[in-house]
């Protein structure tokens, strides 16, 4: 029976045994060693024990290495024990990575001299290229394909040999033949072969790569790299006008966005509306009530806040617009130049009483999780919240265009919009119509608020900078014709982002209102004119 | 010409030009010759003040000229104002000469400043008064013919013109904003010394550049005056009211649209220039687009289609402007202006004088039929419109 127990433990002083047996080695291994070279202070030790410390694989080499790099790696020379002092104030024991209170007075930072510092560098390159995120290998991995430094050759193929993530291998390749294109000995055919790695890679910093290659190139290489050159950049040209359009698409959804409410208060009823500006910055100001108030009463749902403020600024915005239209634009119809001036009036009287409640500084509206964030396709960058606004517009835009065409108030509208009096004599209330499409009108402005205080400063201003834009938008779109202002609205934006390379946002800015006062020459009621037999508008 | 004169002078327009003739002689005068801190001198801040408002004066004419009387609203006008402004302001920059702060005899301050290695072409010529005087008028006249020309031409009318007026103002507001413009950017020509050799500072200087503001608001008066009773005058009227119908009964419409326009921007532009050295500073600023309203705004609260009601309501808002933005109801002004903008539009649309002749023209009408009976019921059809009859 004891014999028996016994039988059954013996295998434990054989696994403590064998247990010291492999920690023992590792308690005074090489790694352990290198460690304690630190503490000599001389600088052709500090270089073996950065070369051992980072062939080890030990996970704490990192730590070290980057202690020393930043002078936080501490020795001291009486017990020659060497400590790492924390970033966060947590010193650690170099050599066995347990927590120690305090460093001894005695201990000194090592010393470096400049052609230790290198060597450091190259040390905490290749042990980042081991890093087990592969997000920091592939950075590892771009920032030698930029210095590719040769150096660095024998830590990449080691690498690129044990690498399997598919992204991580392309980075170390990529930097492998930068490496190899600039190295002296390379064959002529390992070079083409870099050539045409790097040209699949194609972007910016591949073209700098390659526009550095030294002039003293065989020709075959040579040629080789100007076709890459050349390939990459038509490549990138062709990628800066995705860009661009892109970027026109933004800021003409944006512009359709604002102009889109003006469209239906000037385009269908023919009121001037300048207080349409105020209506987008109430939106604006909206938002930011209804963000603050879940923010205090109920944090979890912030991230709903703005959606929960569409409806809300639609109301909010769209009742002033119905009372404006009921107190003051009825009495004014038929006199639109009076009515420019009363609405203008108006958007002063509105920006004050904002800045009365507000203040006149910024309000802050934060983008919830889901707005914020990018992500990259191909060489451009796509942010989450101009994508969301694009998306935002086009559906604004769909469902207004359904509202008219498929709903009873929509027929009204049109009809009204049509011949007034026809509408009227038919049993069209058409003074309720006239304030209902000004109240539709608003409240898409509101809505435009909302949106807009994703991207823009939520000030007492924010809708005096739209109101020229909206003006211009709808007049080249063409007045009364909802699509003409989709059209002119991304036209404006587009034409604007391809002009701003070339002139300058605020050169290009003018050019637009020149070539814009010039198009009405042309076509003095827009893109998309109503057709009819009104000799005067 | 004798003719013209008092066939455009009325007894109102008449009684106008004595109080504006007095005040330009009063004013300065009372500044000058009387001792400081006396009850009736006024001080010299005052006198600045009063000049701008009589340049403001001047551009609401010019604003009256074509709106009231023609139906063109620009709200671009404040361009024209302000580029008159530059080109005075250019002549003064070049007459501080070596006495700026770096001290180049040729280059403004801005100019050292921001780099310029020579003085741009279109700097050239500034340094002589006439050449700057030409220009006041010829600039914003040259841009209101190319502007109009193109406009009127494709028959842009109504609100579609004030929309491009006020994106052109906008356009050069952005330009001018620009330091590669060549115009001091952000901040614009200021620290002015000279005009024709005087101190624009002294007390002597702002009391002739009042009296002439006084002088200019005269003439640009007399010239409105001129245009509208004459048979070109009835022509604009006629625009106005029926624009379609001018056309068809033989009018060349555009051409009498370009003309006055081209006047009023004129008009604009001296008035810009003497506002300048009151004021000490032309930027960018007058460019804004709500400038331009605003001073639709004066018109529209005179009186628009009554000359002086322009000039008028220009004094009296801007008066209320000094005065509230200076008091404790500083915050306030801006409710008062927009509610000035609606209850004008709606409550007032004839404006001060408009509403006083609407009142006025029947009592003296009655008082005329019953002193000469015979002809009575047809001048009564003849003032029933004072708009028209102007």
């Amino acid at each position: 029976m004891l014999s028996k127990l016994f039988k059954k433990l013996r295998p434990v002083p054989v696994a403590i045994l064998l247990m010291f047996a492999i920690a023992l080695p590792a308690l005074a291994g090489p790694f352990e060693d290198a460690v304690g070279k630190f503490a000599n202070d001389e600088f052709s030790d500090t270089e073996e024990a950065v070369e051992a410390i980072t062939n080890s694989g030990n996970p704490l080499a990192f730590t070290i290495i980057s202690a020393l790099q930043d002078d936080r790696l501490m020795a001291d020379p009486d017990t020659k024990k060497v400590y790492v002092k924390g970033l966060d104030g947590k010193n650690i024991d170099a050599a066995t990575g347990t927590a120690v209170d305090s460093i001894p007075d005695s201990a000194a930072s090592v010393r470096l001299n400049n052609r230790l510092r290198r060597t450091v560098e190259a040390a905490l390159g290749s042990l980042t290229l081991q890093s087990p995120d592969p997000a920091k290998r592939i950075q590892a991995a771009q920032s030698v394909f930029k210095t590719h430094d040769e150096a660095m050759l024998p830590a990449i193929d080691s690498a690129l040999s044990k690498e399997t993530d598919k992204a991580a291998k392309l980075a170390f390749s990529e930097a492998r033949a930068a490496i190899l294109l600039f190295k002296q000995d390379a064959t002529d055919d390992e070079k083409l072969e870099a050539i045409a790695t790097i040209k699949a890679r194609g972007d910016q910093e591949a073209l700098a790569l390659l526009t550095g290659l030294t002039g003293d190139q065989p020709p075959a290489i040579a040629k080789a790299a100007a076709g890459a050159t050349a390939a990459i950049q038509s490549r990138l040209a062709l990628w800066s006008m995705v860009q661009n359009a892109w970027y026109g698409l933004s800021l003409g959804s944006v512009l359709l966005l604002a102009a889109i409410g003006l469209a239906i208060t000037f385009g269908v009823m023919g009121v001037i509306n300048m207080a349409h500006g105020e209506m987008v910055m109430i939106g604006a100001y909206t938002t930011f009530v209804v963000q603050q108030t879940i923010r205090d009463s109920f944090p979890g749902l912030i991230d709903y806040a703005l959606i929960m403020a569409v409806p809300l600024a639609f109301i909010v915005a769209g009742a002033i617009g119905i009372l404006i239209e009921r107190s003051i634009i009825r009495f004014l119809y038929g006199r639109p130049l009076e009515t420019l001036l009363a609405t203008w009036g108006l958007s002063l009287v509105l920006q004050q009483a904002v800045r009365t409640v507000f203040g006149p500084t910024n309000q802050e509206v934060s983008n919830p999780s889901w707005m914020s964030g990018a992500f990259e396709i191909g060489q451009i960058t796509i942010t989450y919240n101009r994508l969301w606004i694009l998306c935002f517009t086009l559906a604004v835009f769909a469902i207004l265009l359904a509202m008219l065409r498929y709903t009873a108030l929509g027929l009204e509208m049109r009809a009204v919009t049509q011949n007034r009096r026809m509408a009227a004599s038919m049993g069209i209330a058409t003074s309720r119509v006239d304030a209902l499409t000004f109240g539709l009108g608003s409240g898409i402005a509101g809505i435009a608020g909302v949106a807009l205080s994703q991207i823009d400063n939520v000030s007492p201003n924010l809708g005096q900078s739209y109101i020229i834009d909206s003006f211009m938008v709808v007049v080249f779109g063409g007045v009364g014709n909802l699509w003409g202002t989709l059209v002119g609205a991304f036209t404006l934006g587009i034409a604007n982002k391809f002009l701003e390379p070339v002139a300058g946002a605020v050169l290009a800015k003018i050019a637009i209102l020149v070539l814009i006062i010039l198009f009405i020459q042309k076509r003095p009621r827009g893109l998309f004119a109503l057709k009819g037999r009104a000799v005067e508008a | 010409m004798p003719h013209l004169l008092t066939r455009s002078l009325d007894r109102s327009a008449i009684v106008f030009l004595i109080v504006v003739a007095a005040l330009g002689a009063l004013i300065p005068l009372s500044n000058l010759l009387l001792p400081a801190g006396s009850f009736f001198q006024v001080p010299t801040y005052l006198v600045a003040l009063f000049g701008k408002y009589v340049c403001y004066a001047i551009l609401a004419l010019a604003i009256d000229l074509i709106w009231g009387y023609c139906g063109i609203l620009s709200l671009g006008h404040g361009a024209f104002f302000a580029l008159g402004g530059y080109a005075m302001g250019m002549y003064l920059m070049r007459q501080i000469g070596s006495r700026g702060v770096y001290g180049n005899p040729i280059l403004p301050d801005f100019m050292v400043f921001l780099n310029y290695p020579k003085l741009p072409w279109y700097w050239h010529g500034f340094d002589m008064f006439w050449f700057a005087a030409l220009m006041v008028v010829l600039v914003p006249g040259l841009l209101a013919f190319c502007f109009g020309w193109l406009a009127f031409r494709s028959r842009v009318t109504g609100v579609y013109l004030s929309i491009i007026t006020q994106a052109m103002t906008y356009a050069l507001l952005l330009a001018f904003f620009r330091n590669d413009f060549g115009f001091g950017g952000n901040n614009g020509l200021t620290d002015f010394k000279d005009i024709l050799g005087f101190n624009v500072q002294a007390d002597g200087t702002r009391a002739a550049l009042f009296a002439l503001s006084c002088i200019a608001l005269i003439i640009a008066f007399l010239i409105c005056r001129a245009v509208v009773t004459s048979k070109l005058g009835k022509v604009l009227i006629a625009v106005r009211d029926a624009e379609s119908r001018t056309r068809f009964l033989g009018y060349r419409v555009e051409s009498y649209k370009l003309f006055v326009f081209t006047l009023s921007a004129c008009m604009a532009g001296v008035a810009g220039s003497l506002y300048v050295p009151q004021v000490g500073i032309i930027n960018p600023g007058e460019f804004a687009p709500a400038n331009s309203i605003e001073a639709v705004i004066w018109v529209a609260v005179g009186g628009r289609g009554t000359l002086i009601g322009a000039a008028l309501g220009a004094v009296v808002v801007n008066y209320a402007k000094t005065y509230f933005t200076s008091g404790p109801l500083a915050p306030y002004w801006l409710f008062m202006l927009g509610a000035l903008f609606i209850a004008v539009t709606l409550l007032l649309p004839r404006g001060i004088i408009g509403t006083f002749n609407a009142w006025w023209e029947p009592w003296k009408a009655q008082r005329l039929a019953a002193s000469a009976n015979a002809a009575s019921a047809a001048r009564e059809d003849g003032v029933s419109e004072p708009n028209m009859a102007e």
